[in-house]
C-alpha cells in the first residue's frame, strides 16, 4: 500500500493537439509547486497525475489547491489489485472516517470503476461485494445510493485506488499555456486580484510597480513585494519591476493643471508598463480597474487612460463590486497585506477635485507640457528588478 | 555617504562594551539563575552585578530593582500592579494627556475595569500645572503617574515638586514616574525625590531591546502581573533574561558615567542644531520649550510640509529621524502629544523629532544641517496647493 494524491484536470480544454502541451505545462507547474516537498514524485497516467512519495500530506494538498489547471484532487490509497487487500484498506478508510463522525448512522455507497478489464470482477460486482463486506464489519453503516454521506471510490487501473474525498481546486488553465501579460501592481486590494484572475487563465505575469520615494516609504515597497510573493504561490516565479515615479509626479505637478494630475499620471503608468511589457515579451497589460470605483475609473477616464497605449488592456474586475473584490482577495490571501496602512504620502499629488469626465484633447495638451519621452526613458533606466 | 543617526529617542545603538558583555554572558553564563548548582549561582551573581549598576544610575538600593521585558512591561506592571493592590482604598488615578501609549493604554484598561482616571492637560510647552494636579487629588486617589521626559517633544515635568506635594498628603497616593526617556540623560533619583515606582528601558541606554527595569521603593507593595515560578521575589515570574540584564547593567554603568562627566554635551549638541536651523530655515517652528526641555530631544515643525515625507527625504540623505505624524491618506495619525500642546495642525503635520545621544558627534551635527536644508528645499517645492 502507498498513499498517493490523485490529480484531475479539466478535460474540456483538452481537445486535439493542445492536449500534450497543456499536460506538459501542468506537470511542470505541479512539480514546481511541490519543490519544497523532499523526494516527492509526480507521475502521469491515463488523463491524470499522481503525487507519490511524500510525508506531509497537508503540505502537498495545500500546494496543489493553488496550481491553476487542476480541477480537483483526492488523497487515495494505492493498493494491489487483490480483492482481499482492497477490502482491508476500504475498512481502514471507513474506520478512520467514523472516528471523526459524531452522528450514529453513516450512509454510504461504493462506486467502482474498472479500467483494467482483466480484473476478474466487474464494477457492479466490486461495489456489491465490497459494500456487503463493509456492512458486516460496521453496524453504523447504512447504504444510500442517492445521497450518501460518504462515497467510497474504487478505481481498478494499473493499481487499485481507494478514496472518499474530492477536494475542489482552483481550476483554470496551467500558467504559461496562454502567453504573458504585464500586471500594474499597486499596494491596494484590486490589482493583485486582477493579476490572479488573468493568471488563472493560463497567462504568465510580469509585474510593474510605481514607487514614489520619499512620498511613499520603503515599507510600502516591501508591502508590494509581499503581495507579488503571495501571487507567485499561484503563478510560479515572477519578475517585479519597481519603477521610480517621483520625477514624473513632480514634473506633472509643476507644469500641469491640478485636477488632471491623476489621469496624466495613469497615462504615464500605462505607457511605461507597455514598454516594460514589450521588453519582457508580454503582449497585454492587466489592471485592477473597475468602472466608477474612483474618479480615474469612470468610463471617460478609462477611455483616456486606454488611449495611452496600443496594447490590449485586460481589466478582469471591470464589472465587480468592491465587496466582491475584497472577498476574492481574502480567498487568494492578499487581503491582509493589501490593507496594511503604509501607502501613499503623496496626497500632495492627488488633486482635491479630480476630473471625472476628462476630454482626450485637453489631456493631450497638458501632457505636451512635460517632456514625456525623457521622463519615461529616465524611469525605465532606473528600474529596480526583483526576481520572485 | 556617511549615515547620521538622529533617532535616539526611538532607540540607541548598542555600545561595544554591551555587545561584549552580552556575548560573554550568552557563551559562558548560560545557567538558569534558579538552578541549585554552581552555574545557577554564577548566573544569579551576574544579575546582582547588573542590578547594582542600574541602582547606581538611579542612586537606589539594588534590592529595589526588578527586571522586566522592557519599558512597556515596567509601566504596565507599575500601574496595574498598584491599582490592583490598592483598589480597596480607592479607584481614582491621575496621569497626563501626553504619556506614552504603554501608560495610556494601561489606564484605558483600568478604566474598563471600573477605575476612574484623570488626564491632566499640558500647556503650550507640554508641561502640566502643579495646581491642576493639586486640585485633582481626591480622598480616593491611589495612584499618580507622570512621565519625566516626553518622548516626542522632550518636555520635562516637575517631578521633584510633585514628589514633595504628594509626600505631604495624609493618604499618600503611589507615585509612578516613566523615566524611560530621561534615565541617563538627566538626573533622576527616585529615593530622594519621593518617587515610589520608576520605569527604565534598556534599549534607550545603549543596551539591547527586550529588557527594562522597574524601581520599586522598598516598602511599597504592588501585585505582580505575571504568574509562575516566583522569580525576582515573586514580583516578576519568568526565567530571567540574563544576557539582556547583563547588557542593561553595562549600559547603565556606561551612561551613568556619561551623565556624570559629560552632562552638558547633549544640551550643547541640541543648541547647535537649534541655532543653525534658525539661521538656515527661519520658517521652522520649535515645538515645546527649548530651554526647559530635555537635552537630547528636539521637535521641529515645518509648516506646510509633511513630516513623513521630510523623514523619507532625510532618509535619502542618509539621516534618520522620526515624524510626529504618519501620513496615510486613509487615517491621519497625528501626535496626541503635539495636539495636547495645542500645536497648529499645519505645524503638527510637518513636524519631525530629532534626538541625539552621547555617541552623536559634533561633526555629525555640522553635516546634518546642510542635509536637512537640502531635504526641506527639495520637498517644499511640492507642497499641497
Amino acid at each position: 500500500m502507498e498513499k498517493v494524491i490523485l490529480i484531475r484536470y479539466g478535460e474540456i480544454h483538452l481537445k486535439g493537439l493542445n492536449r500534450p502541451y497543456f499536460e506538459k505545462k501542468l506537470l511542470e507547474n505541479i512539480k514546481k509547486s511541490l519543490r519544497h516537498i523532499p523526494d516527492v514524485k509526480v507521475v502521469r497516467a491515463q488523463g491524470r497525475f499522481y503525487v507519490e512519495n511524500y510525508a506531509d500530506e497537508a503540505a502537498v494538498i495545500d500546494a496543489l489547491t493553488r496550481v491553476f489547471g487542476i480541477v480537483s484532487i483526492s488523497p487515495a490509497y494505492k493498493v494491489e489489485k487483490d480483492f482481499e487487500v482492497m477490502t482491508e484498506y476500504s475498512k481502514k478508510i471507513i474506520e478512520k472516517f467514523l472516528t471523526g463522525f459524531n452522528k450514529g448512522v453513516l450512509t454510504f455507497k461504493v462506486e467502482s470503476r474498472r479500467a483494467d478489464k482483466h480484473f476478474p470482477m466487474n464494477s457492479m460486482e466490486i461495489s456489491r461485494q465490497l459494500g456487503a463486506s463493509l456492512l458486516r464489519q460496521f453496524p453504523r453503516l447504512k447504504v444510500d445510493v442517492h445521497e450518501p454521506e460518504l462515497t467510497l471510490n474504487v478505481e481498478v487501473r494499473e493499481f487499485c485506488y481507494l478514496y472518499h474525498e474530492v477536494i475542489p481546486c482552483a481550476g483554470g488553465m496551467p500558467v504559461g499555456t496562454n502567453g504573458k501579460a504585464a500586471l500594474l501592481l499597486s499596494g491596494g486590494i484590486d490589482s493583485p486580484v486582477a493579476g490572479w484572475m488573468i493568471a488563472k487563465r493560463g497567462v504568465k505575469l510580469t509585474a510593474v510597480h510605481y514607487h514614489s520615494f520619499p512620498y511613499t516609504s520603503d515599507r510600502s515597497k516591501e508591502k508590494v513585494i509581499e503581495l507579488a510573493r503571495i501571487l507567485t504561490r499561484y503563478t510560479g516565479s515572477m519578475r517585479l519591476h519597481v519603477v521610480p515615479f517621483t520625477r514624473i509626479q513632480q514634473e506633472l505637478y509643476e507644469k500641469c493643471p491640478d485636477q488632471q494630475l491623476t489621469i496624466l499620471m495613469r497615462r504615464f503608468m500605462m505607457k511605461i508598463a507597455e514598454k516594460i511589457a514589450r521588453k519582457e515579451k508580454a503582449s497585454a497589460l492587466v489592471t485592477g480597474e473597475s468602472i466608477g470605483q474612483v474618479a480615474s475609473q469612470t468610463i471617460e477616464s478609462l477611455v483616456v487612460t486606454n488611449d495611452a497605449v496600443s496594447m490590449p488592456v485586460f481589466r478582469p474586475l471591470i464589472g465587480f463590486d468592491k465587496l466582491d473584490i475584497m472577498n476574492l482577495a481574502q480567498t487568494i490571501g492578499t487581503y491582509e497585506t493589501s490593507i496594511l496602512p503604509y501607502e501613499d504620502c503623496c496626497t500632495i499629488f492627488t488633486p482635491k477635485h479630480p476630473v471625472t469626465q476628462p476630454r482626450l484633447n485637453k489631456i493631450l495638451e497638458s501632457e505636451a507640457l512635460v517632456d514625456g519621452n525623457i521622463l519615461i526613458k529616465e524611469a525605465l533606466e532606473n528600474i529596480e528588478l526583483i526576481e520572485l | 555617504m556617511k549615515e547620521i543617526y538622529l533617532d535616539n529617542a526611538a532607540t540607541t545603538p548598542v555600545i561595544p562594551q554591551v555587545v561584549e558583555a552580552v556575548t560573554d554572558c550568552l557563551k559562558n553564563d548560560y545557567g538558569n539563575p534558579s538552578s541549585m548548582h554552581r552555574l545557577g549561582i554564577r548566573a544569579e551573581k551576574r544579575i546582582k552585578d547588573a542590578k547594582r549598576h542600574v541602582a547606581d544610575l538611579l542612586k537606589t538600593e539594588p534590592e529595589e530593582i526588578i527586571f522586566t521585558s522592557g519599558g512597556t512591561e515596567a509601566n504596565n506592571m507599575a500601574l496595574l500592579g498598584t491599582a490592583y493592590s490598592r483598589m480597596r482604598r480607592g479607584k481614582h488615578c491621575i496621569t497626563t494627556a501626553i504619556e506614552h501609549p504603554s501608560v495610556l493604554q494601561a489606564f484605558a484598561h483600568l478604566e474598563n475595569q471600573g477605575f476612574e482616571v484623570t488626564y491632566l492637560p499640558v500647556d503650550a510647552d507640554g508641561v502640566i500645572s502643579l495646581d491642576d494636579l493639586h486640585k485633582s487629588i481626591r480622598e480616593d486617589t491611589i495612584l499618580v503617574s507622570v512621565m519625566h521626559v516626553n518622548n516626542e517633544t522632550g518636555s520635562i515635568q516637575p517631578i521633584r515638586e510633585i514628589g514633595v506635594m504628594l509626600a505631604n498628603r495624609p493618604r499618600k497616593p503611589v507615585f509612578h514616574v516613566d523615566a524611560i526617556q530621561s534615565a541617563g540623560k538627566l538626573p533622576v533619583y527616585p529615593s530622594q525625590w519621593g518617587i515610589d515606582l520608576l520605569s527604565v528601558s534598556g534599549h534607550k541606554i545603549h543596551a539591547p531591546k527586550g529588557i527594562g527595569a522597574l524601581y520599586i521603593r522598598s516598602g511599597v507593595r504592588i501585585q505582580p502581573i505575571l504568574f509562575g515560578g516566583n522569580q525576582q521575589d515573586g514580583l516578576r515570574s519568568g526565567t530571567e533574561n540574563i544576557s539582556g540584564i547583563v547588557g542593561m547593567g553595562e549600559g547603565a554603568k556606561w551612561i551613568a558615567r556619561q551623565l556624570h562627566e559629560n552632562s552638558d554635551y547633549l544640551r550643547k549638541l541640541k543648541y547647535t542644531i537649534v541655532e543653525k536651523v534658525k539661521q538656515a530655515l527661519p520658517d521652522a517652528v520649535f515645538n515645546g520649550n527649548i530651554d526647559n526641555g530635555a537635552p537630547h530631544i528636539l521637535n521641529i515643525g515645518f509648516p506646510g510640509l509633511k513630516g513623513e515625507v521630510l523623514l523619507h527625504a532625510l532618509e535619502e540623505e542618509g539621516v534618520y529621524v522620526s515624524s510626529g505624524s504618519a501620513c496615510s491618506s486613509r487615517d491621519r495619525k497625528l501626535s496626541h502629544v503635539l495636539k495636547a500642546m495645542g500645536v497648529d495642525d499645519r505645524v503638527l503635520e510637518g513636524s519631525i523629532r530629532v534626538s541625539v545621544s552621547y555617541l552623536t558627534t559634533e561633526e555629525e551635527i555640522e553635516e546634518f544641517i546642510p542635509r536637512l536644508v537640502r531635504a526641506v528645499k527639495r520637498i517644499e517645492r511640492f507642497t499641497r496647493r
